[in-house]
């Protein structure tokens, strides 16, 4: 379990320093997914089960949904 | 792994989120990057505040009939976080919506730049000359650096 919960974290851990690094903000939304959803796993860890499922519902379908939006709104879909 | 135990990596994980989100606000100078720090930060503290009351071998509050576990996690930071999720979504809306209306009145969102047209519609709006910045000019190139030094040697 313990190296389970190493692996999600070093992966949720480089993710959020690609989010700051990547020059496509497309990638840096999908890299903000990968953060979300590595967090749901952590609160089933810590035994939230009901906070799991609203993060990976809210917090890496609804958020990701609006900042596509709006980067399509800006005109960063493609890269700068 | 016998000082990695479970807790420690789990705090690790949330300070790190942390540092990762406020590094992310102070140095980035583009608005959405540090909009994806705001998110970074409040899902670092999200984790943080469900830490504060996680014991090792609890099990998940939740209660079936005539089962009582002898040790559960609290619920109530859990009824907290599951808050504190949805008005993070919140938040982040209303910073996009600005970030647009941003890119809408000044037609970028690289901060200096913004800085920069708002004073210079301070100062315009107040009929003043633009206070002289603390940076450095685009254009030091083009003062030849010899006549600078030979004017204060020579007064």
């Amino acid at each position: 379990m313990e190296a389970v919960v190493l692996v999600v974290v070093i992966v949720m851990l480089l993710s959020a320093v690609a989010v700051l690094l990547f020059k496509d903000f497309l990638a840096a939304l999908a890299a903000m997914s990968v953060v979300s959803l590595g967090l749901s796993f952590l609160f089933v860890v810590v035994r939230a089960p009901d906070v799991a499922m609203t993060e990976a519902a809210i917090g890496a379908g609804l958020s990701s949904l609006l900042f596509a939006l709006a980067l399509r709104r800006l005109g960063l879909w493609r890269g700068q | 792994m016998d000082i990695l135990d479970n807790n420690t990596i789990l705090y690790i994980a949330a300070f790190g989120l942390m540092l990762i989100g406020i590094s992310g606000i102070v140095i980035s100078n583009h608005l959405m990057r540090i909009i994806f720090g705001i998110a970074l930060l409040e899902a670092g503290a999200n984790l943080l505040l469900l830490l504060s009351t996680y014991h090792e071998g609890a099990s998940a509050p939740i209660i079936v009939a005539d089962n009582i576990p002898t040790m559960m996690a609290d619920p109530v930071p859990q009824a907290l976080v599951l808050t504190a999720i949805v008005i993070g979504v919140g938040i982040l809306a209303l910073a996009l919506s600005l970030a647009i209306r941003v890119q809408r009145a000044y037609g970028t969102l690289d901060m200096r730049e913004v800085r920069l047209k708002l004073e210079q519609e301070i100062s315009d709006e107040a009929g003043i000359d633009m206070p002289s910045s603390s940076e450095k000019p685009d254009d030091i190139a083009k003062v030849p650096l010899n006549s600078v030094v030979q004017q204060e040697s020579g007064s």
